[in-house]
């Protein structure tokens, strides 16, 4: 049983009962009915100039209030990234652009009193395109001659390599120890190539947002983000105007998965009321929603290993080419993570060596998804290491136990941070022991046409990124003792407004409905960067941490007189402060009253922030068993193991939830899940019925155990939980299928045509 | 075109264009737990009853309503709460999005199925999308309701 009252138990979350009877919490759902229905007009062409575009018809539609082209937007670049400022990402951004780079591109905004109004205008803006030739093939991107970006006006604000002449997003070189020496001296050197596809969130609210002028003149926006004070500065770029003009609020989420850290929309109903006056609304579909949003990276790695014949891991070679597609939102920053989150689980290895490129293309612009660039890698790495154990006729958990990352070890892929807590190894033995991995590896024959097998991987992701986020929380006592918490972080249906309060009641000796969350509303919650990198239990938790302490201080200091003591003598049970020498006490309740009253009044109330130099990663391992179809292909989970070393679980429930969900989006990755594109550049997965998340039926038995270690820099000892849970199935699933039918599937999605041809090639 | 139908229990007289979606409209009458998740009747969000039976309000023309009753979720509040409350109890109803529409598929399920086994249980859900939980907690939820029910039946 845990030994904290609220922090480790399965707390129900505090929005749950709004959320299971269908109450009005949503963006859409909190929308004035007058708001103009805004739109836009979108480019069928992935790469071209707009010549003329004529706007007149449109306009004469009965109700429509504006139609807004590039000719009326303000002409500074910004980037729509949530990322703290100074942003890694590019500033290459218009709200509408001259150049189209993408097949749906914005070409102009209508606004309108009727969707029908707004339909019927937009068919009617004639636009003259000078059609160029589109940059399709991320390979060849770098130093190609045609050029997604030539504008003069781009920037990039960090040292990321970017250099818009040459196609490249961001470049760098990280390495340690003597790679050559290493291979020179590796018994064997293991070399290959592997491909990870772009991936839509698709989360079930699609992007929306809305907007009015407030009572003060400013722009208020409502808006379904993960990034709140993010989108302030991101509308201040777009739109220039000063941040103090403008307030953003999120209300309940209808999920997020990195989508929703790059603000995709909310300039365009933004843009309408600041020029109009008037209420705007827009709501994305879901078409707009996989055809103009902000997918995961598509990526390509090289990876080479060198190793001793006892499995011995000596040098780590990776290449990655990212696809940025036609704008570097989190281009810079998602690459790293394919190596830094993956080449430190073989820390035992004497040297590597990290290059990367993220070029841009015309394709739709990628984004942040769930595990950032570390799914990518993970696939590729934990595919290497089963190559190279069958290579060296090594059992994979034997590779990986003799290489693996321990406690206390200093990760230098991973910036030299240390490995203050890691349970990966408890992680590895538990999961085998669940799989029954030794009496299951590698296959067995069905004798039905079907082989079963299994196969694992291993993954770490981060709690945050280091030197960098930051979480704060405001808390105060109001009368009757009960607490108000302040929170700028975005919970977007993952439950951080209840944990945050789990670990505040915790603090404050009380119970979790003594505490009171609002969040997010820019003119009143204390900054924070937002809710991504799995920062939120690890950061903004210590911030409740850090201000409840800083709030007790202030109420025994308040109790001075009242108690004839100082605060040393005191002692706060969540009900009174007690002078300890003579058992004299107030209640909190009296001193809430008495801090609101006459000359007694003090607002006790605290705020404080947090930011990490390290970012200690979670650890994990998964197991998956298949059965592949010798005929056909075909392949079928039979079920996953997983566990999970996340530190203290604040919350086992919505551990457990975030571990099955990020479960079931890796197995889409990795079995169905795939954005195609036609030949010139056009999304041809832009609907749920061609792009094919998991449904409830594709489903089968996942097991998840928890491992935890104790992070000492973390909140309870607590780490994140969010985005690792995403990282094992691509690789343990291809891995499986290989020890299945000796079919080495190097390109997600793992599908049955391609372990079909797989076999008939053999 | 004039029609008149029940929402929730409620007589409604109006006149309404002869394309207005189910969806639109019952969103328009506050029945706001009605939500839009795609528009190719993939995901289940939108899914109300209409004579008792669980239909897609996207793509049903509110005409096809024309002199029937239609239940939201909002006619519901009680048994949401009873079934929400095994959701809740596993963090399974996260960010909610989905929630309206696959309580209102799992309540007909209740009606329609007697003692349903898990394969019954993910074949008859199998329309309602869900990409925060896997599913997993969804299951468990479902089964512990049902089995809560079946108790309460048996005690009857």
């Amino acid at each position: 049983m845990s030994e904290y009252k609220n922090v480790n138990r399965p707390v129900r979350k505090k929005d749950a009962m709004a959320l299971v009877t269908g109450k009005p919490v949503y963006t859409d759902d909190l929308a004035p009915a007058d708001c103009l229905t805004v739109k836009l007009l979108r480019s069928p062409h992935a790469h071209a100039l707009i010549e003329d575009i004529d706007i007149s018809a449109a306009m004469k539609v009965p109700g429509i209030e504006a139609v807004f082209t590039y000719k009326d937007v303000p002409n500074e670049r910004f980037s729509i990234a949530g990322q703290t400022y100074p942003e890694a990402s590019p500033y290459d951004r218009l709200i509408l652009d001259k150049r189209v780079r993408f097949v749906d591109d914005a070409v102009a905004i209508v606004a309108g009193e009727s969707e029908k109004a707004v339909d019927r205008a937009l068919k009617l803006i004639k636009v003259k395109y000078n059609v160029l030739e589109p940059l399709l093939d991320f390979r060849r991107a770098k130093d190609n001659e045609i050029l997604v970006h030539p504008e003069d006006n781009w920037r990039s604000l960090c040292p990321v390599g970017a250099d818009n002449k040459r196609n490249l997003c961001a470049s760098e070189t990280s390495e340690h120890g003597d790679l050559e020496k290493a291979f020179a001296e590796s018994d064997v050197v293991f070399e290959n190539t592997y491909h990870t596809q772009a991936n839509q969130q698709a989360m079930m609210e699609t992007f929306r947002a809305y907007s009015y002028m407030d009572t003060y003149g400013r722009l208020n926006v409502v808006t379904s983000t993960q990034i709140p004070f993010h989108v302030r500065r991101i509308l201040s770029n777009a739109l220039c105007i000063p941040k103090s003009k403008i307030r953003v609020i999120k209300p309940r989420i209808g999920g997020g998965f990195g989508a929703k850290q790059t603000a995709v929309m909310e300039m365009y109903p933004a843009f309408v009321t600041y020029k109009t006056g008037k209420k705007a609304k827009m709501i994305y579909t879901r078409q707009e929603s996989q055809t103009a949003s902000s997918p995961r990276h598509e990526m390509e790695i090289k990876l080479k290993i060198g190793a001793m014949r006892d499995g011995t891991i000596k040098a780590i070679d990776m290449y990655t080419l990212s696809n940025s597609g036609a704008f570097g939102e989190h281009g810079p920053t998602t690459v790293g993570l394919s190596g830094h989150k993956s080449i430190p689980l073989y820390n035992r290895a004497e040297a590597y060596r990290f290059v990367y490129d993220v070029v841009y293309t015309n394709y739709m612009a990628a984004g942040a998804y769930r595990g950032y660039g570390a799914p990518q890698g993970m696939f590729a790495m934990e595919s290497a290491i089963d190559e190279l154990a069958h290579m060296l006729n090594i059992d994979p958990i034997k590779i990986r136990e003799k290489n693996m990352v321990r406690e206390g070890d200093t990760m230098y892929a991973y910036y030299g941070e240390p490995a203050n807590s890691c349970a990966l190894d408890r992680c590895l033995e538990r999961a085998r022991e669940l799989m029954d991995w030794d009496s299951k590896y590698p296959s067995k024959d069905m004798g039905n046409g079907k082989i079963r097998a299994v196969g694992m991987a291993m993954a770490m992701q981060g709690s945050c990124i280091s030197s960098l986020d930051t979480g704060s929380v405001t808390l105060r006592v109001n009368d009757d003792g009960f607490y108000t918490l302040l929170i700028g972080a975005s919970d977007m249906g993952t439950g951080c407004d209840t944990i945050l309060a789990q670990m505040a009641a915790d603090c404050l000796c009380c119970d979790v409905d003594d505490i009171i969350v609002h969040g997010v509303d820019t003119d009143s919650s204390p900054y924070d960067s937002g809710s991504y990198a799995s920062s939120t239990t690890y950061i903004t938790g210590m911030a409740v941490v850090k201000t409840c302490e800083t709030l007790i201080a202030k109420l025994k200091h308040y109790a001075k007189p009242f108690l004839e003591c100082g605060e040393e003598d005191m002692e706060f049970n969540g009900r009174e402060i007690i002078n300890t020498k003579n058992n004299k006490k107030i209640s909190l309740k009296d001193i809430a009253y008495s801090s609101q009253n006459n000359n007694d009044a003090e607002a006790l109330c605290a705020t404080e922030s947090h930011s990490s130099p390290i970012s200690p990663p979670p650890f994990m391992v998964g197991m998956a068993e298949v059965e592949v179809d010798k005929e056909t292909g075909k392949t079928e989970l039979i079920n996953y193991k997983a566990v999970v070393d996340c530190g203290t679980v604040i919350n086992p429930n919505l551990a457990r939830i975030q571990t099955e969900g990020g479960l079931v989006q890796g197995i889409g990755m990795a079995l169905y899940e795939d954005v195609v594109y036609n030949e010139k550049g056009g999304t041809l997965s832009n609907s749920l019925m061609q792009y094919k998340i998991p449904t409830r039926q594709d489903i089968c038995d996942i097991q998840v155990e928890f491992e935890p270690s104790y992070e000492p820099t973390g909140p309870f000892g607590a780490k994140s939980i969010g985005e690792i849970v995403i990282n094992t199935p691509p690789p343990a699933i291809a891995n499986a299928v290989y020890n299945a039918v000796g079919v080495r599937i190097r390109e997600l999605p793992i599908t049955p045509e391609k372990i079909y041809n797989g076999m008939k090639k053999k | 075109m004039d029609i008149k139908l029940w929402i929730n229990g409620k007589l409604i007289k109006d006149s309404v264009e002869p394309d207005t979606p189910m969806l639109e409209y019952l969103r328009s009458k506050g029945c706001y737990s009605v939500k839009r998740g795609c528009e190719t009747s993939n995901c289940g969000l939108c899914t109300v009853w209409l004579e008792g039976k669980p239909i897609l309000s996207c793509t049903l023309p509110l005409m096809r309503a024309d002199g029937k009753h239609i239940t939201t979720l909002e006619g519901l509040q009680s048994e949401a709460e009873e079934f929400g409350a095994f959701l809740a109890d596993e963090g399974a109803e996260q960010c909610g999005f989905c929630n309206s529409g696959f309580i209102m598929n799992v309540l007909a399920m209740k009606r329609e199925l007697k003692n349903p086994t898990e394969e019954e249980i993910k074949e008859y859900l199998a329309g309602n999308l869900c990409r925060c939980t896997g599913y997993v907690g969804q299951l468990r939820a479902i089964k512990n309701y049902l089995k809560s029910v079946k108790g309460e039946a048996g005690n009857e």
